[in-house]
């Protein structure tokens, strides 16, 4: 089955990104696809490479990265909900005048057409987090 | 949009925003509004259901000047220009907050519970906010 995943919550405070993760781990172990992994709301924190856990806890951002880089897995961070929250990429950094670039391996910044197409395109659209 | 989207023409799914959430204490309602918006452009099968706190965001009279955000409900208004019509408030949620229909900016189909649960069956994606 074609999967897409939509993330709307940040690493840590809730267990939706850890929870999601898992599902994306698990689904793609068993053979099915995953369309895109879109990250909304709060959701885009874990797209930031600042990210800096205890060493003897996960890192869900580094997760994703290296889960991305195994499957070639198409990891969005939605532009307008990342602009509020600080995630930024080379190009954002440049059109907004900042001092500074933190998304994480793996990760791109783009629009909320990116889900929609991603509604469209997959068998199911699972959503995590309120 | 993408040259790829356009392309893909053809696929036209149900898709259904639920709206949970009061407008203002956290953000859900004003991201749900932009995903609404901006999937407009892809000509699915939209509708939106408003339930629990989530009816709120269509009450008529909204002040938000004493907690200092923008008042986003005159865009509910101007979703009928981007097709996007149908409009359903759950019946249960208005009553438990002594809401009728006369208190909302923008004309809506009242459902029960059950209708909405059958409305629910029928979509192919549903994204809850």
């Amino acid at each position: 089955m074609k999967f897409a995943i939509q993330v709307n919550e940040g690493p840590y405070t809730h267990e939706a990104s850890d929870t999601a993760y898992l599902f994306t781990r698990a689904a793609l172990e068993k053979g099915h696809e995953i369309f895109r992994v879109f990250f909304y709301h709060d959701g885009v924190n874990n797209g930031t490479n600042l990210t800096t856990p205890p060493q003897d806890d996960r890192n869900v951002t580094n997760r994703w990265s290296e889960l991305a880089a195994k499957h070639n897995l198409d990891l969005v961070v939605c532009v307008a909900a990342a602009q509020r929250r600080g995630i930024v990429d080379e190009g954002e950094m440049k059109r907004n005048g900042k001092s500074a670039q933190n998304i994480a391996d793996g990760f791109r910044i783009s629009g909320l057409g990116q889900l929609i197409e991603a509604g469209i395109q997959a068998d199911r659209l699972v959503v995590f987090g309120d | 949009m993408s040259e790829e989207m356009m392309e893909e023409g053809g696929t036209i799914k149900k898709f259904l925003y639920v709206n949970r959430k009061a407008p203002y204490g956290t953000v859900y309602a004003l991201e749900s509004l932009e995903v609404v918006l901006i999937g407009a452009a892809f000509e699915q099968d939209v509708s939106l259901v408003f339930m629990d706190d989530g009816v709120f965001q269509i009450t008529k009279g909204q002040d938000t000047a004493g907690v200092e955000m923008k008042n986003f409900s005159p865009t509910y208004r101007a979703l009928e220009m981007y097709d996007v019509e149908k409009l359903f408030v759950e019946k249960e949620s208005l009553d438990a907050r002594g809401l009728t229909e006369d208190d909302l900016l923008v004309p809506v189909e009242v459902m029960t519970s059950e209708q909405i649960r059958d409305l629910m069956e029928d979509q192919d994606v549903i994204l809850s906010f």
